[in-house]
């Protein structure tokens, strides 16, 4: 008994003599986060996150090599737990989800006849796979094998079909992926993507300077899926109504449909027609955001630009403030574009929705003369968002353009955007060939304005407002006067406006921009008998601000008056000010102020994360397109008719403020969405079209 | 000679610790998915294995036997092995740290792997001398690496292959182990 304990003790003692001499020799000094995060993990081994059990998920971790939620089976509390230990911020938090990027591809035509091993990586292995397109699906579910938690399946195209619901975003159907077709990423990395050469994108969508993903939207119409088509297209515009109903629709420009049949497919139509559904619906769609990350953007603004900004860091889980020098919310949507096109019932209900994420909004408040930059960084504003837009109307300089009677197109129409009583003659004649011009003269028209002139410099081909904004003023009466460059403005004794004296012009040289030159011809002057005249020839961005601010005398401006910015990441001369819309840019489309806005919010992100502000590595700048995506002809498209747009009769139209656009009916619309081909790079599928057509 | 060949071939091939006498299964399963890891595993079972076999040959045949008290033969192992795995594991954070992590988990796992328990235990029944009981002990992890590596080579191409879904995975393992140990039992017509 004796010889049994001493023996148990000796050799107790004797191993345990061993291991700390052998503790001190082969010590190795270990990070004590290591095995604090360890301890949060989940402690099953399962290997879910990519590493040989828990203690090296957590050395991961703590290297920096893996984000805090790495691990599957933890919730949100353990992982905002591990995101303090490693002092990250606790936006990191946010779940990560799967989503296929490819939903075209079986039409892009095989390179060869393949009999291997039916693997992607196999055939991948093979000459980059058998189909000619370079980045788009194999089609034989290496995913769909690599996927532990059946949250993939091959659809009814042969494609992956992602189940959102039981994703946990492992990533292993992105590790085994060989053409980068799935991808996992945080909602916020995917609001905040920018267009790059290497994702599928169709030519629409190249196009688009909001770059909303047009083929799976219309796609999701097709399917009868419209509120997963508003959450497509609010991932990159959440001005859907607003551009549903004004956006010119660059995107059909570059319609393949356009290239062998007669219309491009009908874009917008769509997009309003699902925006219209949810608004009539009168419920809102969830519209997700995430985790706080408790830093504070002001947005100067309150205008598209400045709402999609806004929008974007919201949802991105910054806090935010709209600043707005006018009465209401909305910019040049409100107070530029008339009620008969964007009716301000609809431009509510779209900016409610953006302010219920969280935003707050101040407005009657101007930059310079209420708050400056001062004040802003004293409030403890971590960045700054200026959208404020070209507000200042160019002037003629001519004698007599002070006379009662003239005004100028963007004063005119934002004081009747904000219902001031304007005394209209009889006989008005508005001055430039632009947008603004033509929305001045139709509201002339409502406003009970008899005989209506647009004057212009040059000819129609040279006018730059959009084709059926020029059709429509002439279907309402309005006469334009082309080749005519006004002189002065004639007034009577008491100081009223009695007509318009102008010079007939001839196109002479092209200039700079490729338009031939209008020259004077001598001796032509004319008079129009008007007693009301609109300028609208242009408008510049109001830096006013710039002189009155403690600071603001630091912001650059560029010889054209705008903030002068790196037109790829939206960052002003100074680090912490940001710029885009109108403002940044000169006069352009809302679509682009919001698409402006985006890219701002993701370099402003950047930069409140203390990353370097740049632009996506292979980002698509400049409009810039995938020219092997530009084709010169699709064989097999067989022609089908496009989609009217119902409007209301001219004569009922012009007697008031109505809506003069109607949204399409249902059966239109889905046989509008059946017209798209569902473009990727080089891939179409005019069977699907043709089956249903 | 010839005898100490015998024993070699027999503990390798006829017996085998794994297909022959279903002992470390565990890790034969676990770490049997990639070639590295099944390599890094069988190197870290034969040196095991190796010391365990000696050391615990040397406690049983001087102090258990000698001092009449061999009724805690299992204890005074498990205590042996124990810490001889845990000397393992800490000799090769610091020397071999690569292989440390591929190893990650299943290195802690030798500790209750009933391979290494098994051999010792064997040691004594077969009443080995100490040459013997070092050769076996070899032999026996050489088998177990063996196994480890065919299987893993095997185990390579079934991932290639079209597998049932019901069959996936440790199922389909379990059922080419079960083929692999038949093959080994062709060895018994050797003995």
């Amino acid at each position: 008994m004796i010889e049994a304990i001493l023996f148990t003790l000796g050799l107790g003692g004797a191993c345990g003599a061993a291991l700390s001499v052998a503790s001190r020799i082969f010590y190795v000094y270990e990070d004590p986060r290591i095995a604090k995060v360890e301890d949060l993990l989940a402690g099953a081994n399962c290997g879910g996150c990519g590493y040989t059990g828990c203690g090296a998920a957590a050395e991961a971790i703590v290297n920096g090599q893996a984000p805090p939620n790495v691990c599957i089976l933890i919730g949100p509390e353990n992982v905002g737990e591990i995101a303090a230990i490693m002092g990250a911020e606790a936006g990191t938090a946010e779940p990560l989800k799967s989503y296929n990027n490819c939903q075209g591809g079986d039409r892009a035509t095989d390179r060869f006849f393949y009999q291997g091993l039916n693997r992607c990586s196999a055939v991948n292995a093979f000459y980059g796979g058998k189909r000619d397109c370079e980045i788009g699906c194999l089609g034989f579910g290496d995913c769909v094998r690599a996927c532990k938690f059946d949250a993939l399946r091959m659809g009814p195209n042969g494609y992956p079909v992602v189940d959102r619901n039981k994703c946990v975003g492992c990533g292993a159907c992105e590790k085994v992926c060989p053409k980068s077709i799935m991808e996992v990423r945080t909602m916020s990395q995917r609001l905040l993507h920018l267009n790059t050469e290497d994702d599928a994108l169709s030519p629409c969508q190249q196009t688009c300077p909001a770059e909303i993903d047009i083929p799976r939207y219309i796609g999701q119409i097709r399917n009868k899926e419209y509120e997963s088509a508003v959450d497509t297209i609010r991932e990159r515009n959440p001005l859907l109504l607003a551009c549903g109903r004004v956006c010119p629709h660059p995107c059909e420009e570059y319609c393949r449909r356009a290239i062998e049949d007669e219309e491009s497919v009908s874009i917008n139509q769509l997009k309003r027609f699902v925006a219209d559904m949810e608004m009539n619906s009168g419920k809102r769609i969830p519209i997700p955001c995430a985790p706080d990350t408790g830093k504070k953007v002001a947005v100067i603004g309150g205008g598209p630009a400045g709402l999609s900004c806004a929008y974007f860091l919201r949802r991105v889980g910054h806090s935010v403030n709209i600043f707005e020098a006018m009465p209401k919310m909305g910019g040049m949507l409100r107070y530029g574009i008339p009620e008969y096109r964007l009716p301000k019932a609809v431009l509510d209900w779209e900016i409610q929705g953006i302010l219920n994420l969280g935003i707050q909004y101040h407005t009657n408040v101007k930059m310079g003369v209420d708050f400056d930059l001062g004040s802003l960084v004293g409030a403890g504003f971590d960045a700054i968002f200026m959208g404020v837009g070209s507000w200042k109307d160019y002037r003629l300089n001519i004698p007599g353009e002070d006379l009662n009677g003239c005004y100028t197109g963007i004063d005119f129409l934002s004081r009747i955007g904000n219902q001031e009583k304007i005394q209209a003659g009889k006989r008005a004649a508005v001055i430039g060939g632009g947008n603004t011009a033509i929305d001045c003269a139709r509201t002339l028209v409502r406003l009970g304005v008899e005989k209506v002139y647009i004057v212009y410099r040059r000819t129609r081909k040279e006018m730059p407002a959009n084709e059926v904004e020029i059709e429509a003023a002439a279907h309402e009466g309005i006469e334009s006067i082309y080749l005519a460059a006004p002189n002065q403005v004639l007034g009577d004794d008491e100081g009223n406006v009695k007509g318009l004296e102008y010079l007939k012009m001839e196109l002479g040289e092209p200039d700079a921009s490729g338009r031939r030159r209008p020259v004077p011809v001598e001796g032509s002057e004319t008079v129009l008998d008007v007693d009301m005249i609109i300028t609208a020839i242009g408008q510049s961005t109001d830096t006013a601000f710039c002189t009155k601010g403690t600071r603001m005398e630091e912001l650059n401006i560029t010889r054209w008056g705008t903030i002068d910015v790196d037109p790829d990441t939206c960052r002003s001369n100074v680090p912490y000010i940001f710029a885009a819309g109108d403002g940044a840019t000169g006069p352009a489309l809302v679509v682009d102020a919001i698409g402006g806005g985006r890219r701002a919010a993701r370099a402003i992100d950047l930069f409140l994360k203390g990353k370097e502000v740049k632009p996506e590595p292979k980002a698509l700048l400049s409009k810039r397109h995938i020219q092997e995506s530009l084709f010169d002809s699709i064989p097999g498209v067989k022609k089908s008719k496009r989609a009217q747009m119902p409007e209301i009769p001219v004569k009922e139209r012009i007697t008031s403020f109505i809506e003069v656009d109607q949204v399409l009916a249902e059966p239109d619309a889905l046989a509008e969405a059946v017209r798209c081909l569902n473009c990727c790079r080089v891939c179409y599928d005019p069977d699907k079209t043709q089956n249903a057509a | 000679m010839g005898e100490y060949l015998v024993l070699i071939i027999s503990c390798i091939f006829i017996n085998n610790i794994v297909l022959a006498q279903y002992l470390g299964n565990c890790p034969f399963l676990g770490t049997s998915k990639k070639m590295d890891t099944a390599v890094g595993m069988a190197g870290a079972v034969i040196f095991v294995l190796t010391m365990a076999g000696i050391i615990t040959w040397i406690v049983d045949h001087y102090f258990l036997k000698a001092l009449d008290i061999e009724y805690l033969r299992t204890i005074a192992f498990i205590l042996v092995i124990a810490s001889l795995v845990q000397f393992v594991e800490m000799f090769m954070k610091k020397m071999i740290p690569a292989l440390y992590s591929g190893l990650g988990i299943f290195l802690p796992l030798i500790t209750t792997n009933c391979a290494v328990m098994g051999v010792c235990l064997i040691n004594i029944k077969e009443e080995y001398i100490f040459l013997e009981a070092l050769i076996a002990s070899i032999a026996y992890a050489a088998g177990f690496g063996l196994a480890l590596i065919l299987f893993a080579g095997v185990r390579e191409r079934i991932i290639l292959g079209r597998v049932p879904r019901p069959l996936q995975d440790t199922s389909i393992g379990l059922v080419t182990a079960g083929m692999l140990a038949l093959a080994f039992w062709g060895f018994k017509g050797m003995a």
